[in-house]
């Protein structure tokens, strides 16, 4: 069973899954370390996303890797419509309400979604949904090899705009201390709302590297939530380096889980590794202590 | 939440309030014979009894779970296995679910609150523990994997089943009276300050001797019970479970939202917001009919206009009403 | 001699690098009534932490009412006689005054009405009473402070550490709490008080000790401790004290200074 054959193919399944879950957990991470907020909201945005992926093929011919340009500025103006309108009055200072709120949010968009699009499940055909290209002994299928690509890119894109321009030198303030970001005139309500939006942007550009090689149906978001939380916390809250580190650990263990126990059983692994690392080490690899 | 001094006034006049209650409620069926009315209301103290239970950890305790659907399931399938393979009857087989359901709020306080557990993290977590029993219960055997369990129709009052929602109607309200018992006790004892001080400030409280991790603990094993006798309750009425109904988000949500929607930390509150999104629901069936989703868009929708415009929800409403008649509305000092 | 209420010996602890405190050795005797002060940072609210439970000395013991209680959790602390109020005060804001108090009261009384009694006549001790019904949230700052004393009042303590009962309060306030104190101790309980305000700790306190940078640096009684150099020195800076005895001097001789 540790035949090399059958490893490999899988940790390289694994890895190229882990790069897609990296761009999900870094948008959570992202609305986390800068509103300190837990986005419920993050698995239904990103089947919404998936949904318009979907949409934007089978009822215009849009290719999913030529609708990034959309869906990313689409569920950007989304997540910040959301921040700015929903979730910013949801406060009234206490950290139980915005959670209460965006798992409101996550209920409305699931259901919303169940409503129109019934529960069936969708997926695409494109010209290249069936190719594989060869490493090793492992087949890849080529959708997969793109995502892994290009979510590294989009990874990368993001780590530029936080390090090197001006809106990211602002989010990081706010991130790191909001009351002086504010006292040097950065506008902390279109700062939070920009997080937000960055963060469900990712979710977009996820949804069109997911969609050619996964599925959408109105529950997918659920399976995905826990999955960007464990990262998440597995990598640190906060953490961007966690959240690429913890995504392709993840995406590894779910694919090898996936083979030893089935599919079903190998979800539990990835819960496990949630539960663990909240109770023993809740500042996961790289994230603050507490 | 202000009393105006021990067993007094206030305390008493809840007792009598939860007795009126429980009588008026009793008779409904001995004057009407409707089954849609009987129905009506048996569901809506279904949904007030998942509330309740909620409540209990949730607006006493502080802590918000958000996998609450781990302790109905339990007794869901506690309820269904005791009959099926163990041949056990339904009468004993319930206080098996509901102390089953209890041991499990043990295990998972006793993970979570050990190491401190709080907010999102503590929602997360027990949304997690639903989700892997949920798991299991696909894949495991006696669960009846994805297929689910089927209690055998054996109508009779001895077997838990009844040929009208009229028994029913007493089973499930004498929970309900027993979670709104526990629940003045809550507000008018020792326990119940002592919880309610570690949900309003835990340091505070363990400098005046409160013991944090035991009043929790104590808490989510109450609240996993209740949550449990509705698992078996379900089971009773509707003679099958399976791991979606059991562990799935669905149930979790409505326990929450309608506790909230109703005011938490309140006696009245899970029965006002239960039954305030009951008729919401029903009223959206009659005039949508039955779309797939359409309810919890609502449950979604109102969730977050509390959130937003009214934190303390129904019951918390009225206090403040009460308190501007009163003269006490004041925001200075 | 009985052996003293509260003795701590070698008390350290670190943060990371940071030293907080260091090797701090002191006894209380019971029925006294006295003073922990030192500049801010001086590491007084760790001091109490670590006393109390809320922290865990790295090296060093703290035995109570003669039992070694180093690192017990502070709920139990609290059942032995020890509470403890906070700088910041920590009301149970959603409560009643009166609610508030009782959870206090019901340390040593189990059922409610004996317990909400309890808190009556804590709250009138404090003078509290007109504000009973109250919710927490709506009391001023001063509320709050009486509030929080009563509240560790009604736990029956042996040992009552109060941490800057008397921050942020007017000098009409500070003038109406000190007797309250002064009342509690002569009720019986041992009081131990972190306090800045000085008029505070030179009417109050029988004996003072003082913390700077974690360290003991001087005890005795207010007059001693006010006039010792090493302590004007960790208040006001170094040099400090020579440079106010020469100033005090060339003013005797009629020079301006």
């Amino acid at each position: 069973m540790f035949d090399f054959s059958i490893l490999f193919p899988s940790v390289l399944n694994g890895l190229t899954t882990g790069a897609v879950y990296a761009l999900i957990a870094l948008g959570l991470t992202l609305i986390y370390g800068v509103l300190h907020i837990i986005n419920f909201a993050h698995g239904a945005s990103l089947m919404l996303a998936l949904y318009a992926v979907y949409f934007l093929k089978e009822s215009w011919g849009i290719d999913p890797y030529l609708a990034l340009p959309i869906v990313i500025p689409g569920m950007f103006a989304l997540g910040y419509g959301l921040q700015r309108i929903v979730i910013n009055r949801a406060g009234h200072g206490k950290d139980e309400n915005i959670l209460l709120a965006t798992l409101g949010i996550a209920i409305v968009m699931e259901n919303l979604a169940l409503l129109f699009f019934k529960s069936d499940t969708r997926n695409i055909d494109t010209a290249y949904s069936l190719s594989t290209v060869a490493i090793g002994p492992a087949m890849i299928a080529v959708p997969k090899l793109v995502a892994f690509a290009g979510a590294l890119v989009v990874s990368a894109a993001l780590f530029w705009i936080m390090g090197r321009t001006d809106l990211g030198r602002a989010i990081r303030a706010v991130a790191k201390e909001k009351e002086g970001a504010k006292l040097m005139g950065i506008d902390v309500d279109h700062v939070y709302a920009m997080s937000f939006g960055i963060g469900l942007a990712c979710l977009g550009a996820a949804a069109c590297f997911l969609l050619p090689a996964y599925y959408v149906n109105p529950q997918v978001g659920g399976g995905f939530v826990l999955v960007a939380f464990t990262i998440v916390v597995l990598g640190g809250m906060g953490s961007f380096v966690g959240a690429l580190v913890g995504g392709f650990l993840v995406g590894v263990v779910e694919s090898l889980g996936g083979l030893y126990l089935g599919e079903s059983l190998g979800q539990i692994g990835i819960f496990a590794i949630f539960i663990g690392v909240v109770l023993f080490r809740p500042e996961g690899m790289f994230g603050a202590k507490a | 939440m202000s009393g105006t001094g021990g067993i007094s006034s206030g305390g008493l006049r809840h007792l009598g309030g939860i007795a009126v209650f429980a009588v008026l409620v009793a008779s409904l069926p001995l004057v009407t014979k409707s089954g849609v009315a009987l129905n009506f209301v048996m569901m809506a103290l279904y949904a007030t009894l998942i509330a309740q239970a909620w409540n209990i950890l949730g607006g006493f305790g502080g802590q918000f779970s958000f996998g609450h659907a781990l302790f109905f399931g339990t007794g869901a399938y506690i309820q269904a296995i005791a009959q099926l393979h163990g041949g056990i009857n339904a009468w004993v087989a319930l206080p098996l679910a509901v102390a089953g359901s209890a041991l499990v709020g043990l295990f998972v306080g006793s993970l979570t609150f050990r190491y401190g557990l709080k907010g999102s993290y503590f929602a997360l977590v027990t949304l997690a523990f639903a989700e892997v029993f949920r798991i299991v219960a696909l894949s495991v055997p006696f669960t009846g994997g994805g297929v689910g369990l089927m209690v055998p129709l054996r109508e009779s009052a001895g077997n838990l089943q009844f040929p009208s929602r009229a028994g029913y109607l007493w089973v499930v309200l004498a929970f309900v009276t027993a979670a709104l018992l526990v629940t003045w006790w809550l507000r008018n004892g020792r326990f119940g300050a002592y919880l309610q001080a570690v949900r309003d400030n835990e340091d505070a409280a363990r400098a005046v001797g409160v013991n944090p991790f035991r009043i929790k603990l104590a808490a989510i094993a109450i609240s996993g019970a209740f949550m449990g006798a509705a698992g078996a309750f379900y089971v009773q009425v509707f003679q099958y479970i399976d791991p979606g109904i059991a562990y799935g988000s669905g149930t979790s949500v409505e326990a929450l939202v309608a506790a909230i929607v109703g005011g938490m930390g309140t006696l009245w509150g899970p029965l006002l917001g239960a039954t305030a999104l009951h008729v919401l629901s029903d009223l959206t069936r009659n005039l949508f009919g039955e779309l797939p989703g359409i309810n919890m868009v609502i449950y979604g929708v109102v969730l977050v206009l509390i959130v937003i415009f009214l934190p303390r929800g129904i019951a918390g409403m009225g206090l403040s009403v009460r308190q501007l008649w009163a003269g006490k509305g004041s925001r200075h000092g | 001699m009985a052996e003293p209420l509260l003795a701590l010996n070698g008390i350290s602890r670190s943060f990371g690098g940071l030293k907080a405190v260091q090797n701090v050795s002191l006894t209380v005797n019971e029925g006294s009534l006295s003073a922990l002060i030192g500049p801010n940072g001086a590491g007084k609210t760790t001091l109490f932490a670590l006393m109390s439970g809320f922290l865990k000395p790295d090296s060093g013991t703290v035995r109570f009412a003669g039992q070694d209680i180093t690192g017990r959790e502070p709920h139990r602390n609290a059942l032995l006689g020890m509470t403890r109020t906070f700088q910041i005060v920590k009301p149970f804001a959603a409560q009643t005054v009166r609610e508030n108090i009782a959870v206090g009261a019901h340390l040593h009384v189990r059922g409610r009405s004996a317990a909400l009694q309890r808190a009556e006549e804590v709250a009138a001790r404090v003078g509290l009473a007109a504000q009973l019904d109250k919710p927490a949230s709506d009391l001023t700052v001063a509320g709050r402070k009486r509030l929080e004393l009563a509240r560790a009042l009604a736990t029956q303590p042996r040992l009552l550490l109060l941490d800057e009962v008397l921050a942020g309060l007017n000098p009409q306030e500070i003038a109406e709490m000190m007797p309250v104190v002064r009342g509690i101790a002569d009720g019986g309980v041992t009081v131990l008080m972190i306090e800045h305000v000085m008029q505070a700790v030179m009417h109050l306190a029988e004996h003072v000790w003082v913390l700077a940078q974690g360290q003991l640096i001087a005890e005795g009684n207010p007059a001693q401790v006010t006039s010792n150099d090493k302590v004007v020195e960790a208040y006001l800076g170094h040099g400090t004290a020579a440079r106010l005895r020469k100033a005090a001097a060339s003013a005797g001789q009629g020079v301006a200074a």
